[in-house]
């Protein structure tokens, strides 16, 4: 999405985003599933870790994606129960019974 | 009575294997071992995708019910478990797509945000504290599963397969029949979705 917003870069790293061999940030969301995956070949890998080494905004952005996914696996674990919940004893009746019915 | 009783103390002490050894041979003891081993983390698994309590009840019973027809088909080379899980995973999926699409938000205004120069327009966050400590508080907890709730059903579908329920790419692929580029696009979208509900927390709202 383009907005009428400016990114608080700064003017030189505006002109480095666009020297021969580097990424926009747009660019970089482009790759970044890749990157996290580790399936970017070498050569792009090390221009996007120059990116994220420049980039204050990227390096901040891909901390937060990080953090929302372990905050979603962190959401649902349950430490204190790792086998879940009971099953209610209907619920184990109405399955047993189902396959008494089917034989 | 008794002898019921002795049955599925027997069928308790089953390993994976055995159990399923049994249940092939039409043991009904071992059957309600399985059941009551394994159906609690089904039943967990239904209600985070199908969202809907009588939808997990019924996706469970369905899921058992595949399970002891087609016992056969598990050749043991993981935990019956894991094999148990796919299939609750399979049945939910197929529900999810028969069910009357909720009305959904857009997602494309959860977006990351860049200026016309493609930089990326992103306030400095605060994050130190880890996801474990964090989602100790009840409201960030309960921020973290509303905003995974409110993402639409095919973005939170890949959400939860991969990053929750811990399945890769080509499994999720092939589950839900879609490429995997198709898979990687929607999970990337669905985390930078996430990411941009959970702000309040990154902006220390929910100290």
């Amino acid at each position: 999405m383009t907005t009428s917003s400016r990114s608080s870069k700064g003017r030189l790293a505006r002109l480095m985003m666009k020297m021969p061999l580097m990424l926009t940030c747009r660019e970089v969301e482009a790759f970044l599933i890749d990157y996290l995956e580790g399936t970017l070949p070498r050569a792009q890998r090390a221009v996007f870790d120059l990116h994220l080494r420049m980039c204050r905004e990227c390096r901040d952005y891909l901390a937060a994606y990080r953090k929302s996914v372990e905050l979603g696996r962190a959401a649902f674990a349950r430490p204190e129960d790792p086998v879940g919940p009971e099953v209610p004893e209907d619920l184990v009746k109405a399955i047993l019974d189902a396959r008494s019915r089917e034989g | 009575m008794q002898e019921g009783t002795t049955q599925r103390a027997a069928a308790d002490a089953l390993g994976d294997s055995a159990l399923a050894e049994a249940i092939g041979r039409g043991d009904g003891a071992a059957y309600e071992a399985l059941v009551r081993r394994h159906g609690g983390a089904m039943l967990a698994v239904a209600r985070r995708l199908l969202r809907d309590e009588d939808e997990a009840r019924d996706c469970l019973q369905e899921a058992f019910l595949q399970a002891w027809t087609k016992i056969d088909t598990f050749e043991g080379r993981s935990a019956l478990g894991t094999w148990l899980h796919r299939i609750v995973v399979n049945a939910a999926l197929m529900r999810l797509r028969k069910r009357k699409r909720r009305a959904e938000e857009s997602i494309d205004a959860l977006l990351p945000e860049f200026d016309a120069d493609g930089c990326r327009i992103e306030p400095a966050w605060q994050m130190d504290e880890p996801a474990d400590s964090l989602v100790q508080r009840a409201q960030v907890r309960e921020l973290v599963l509303q905003s995974i709730d409110r993402l639409p059903d095919d973005y939170r579908t890949v959400l939860i397969l991969r990053d929750i329920e811990g399945y890769d790419t080509a499994e999720v692929a092939q589950m839900t029949g879609d490429s995997q580029g198709a898979i990687k696009t929607r999970l990337h979208r669905a985390r930078a979705a996430l990411k941009k509900l959970l702000e309040p927390i990154y902006g220390g709202e929910l100290t």
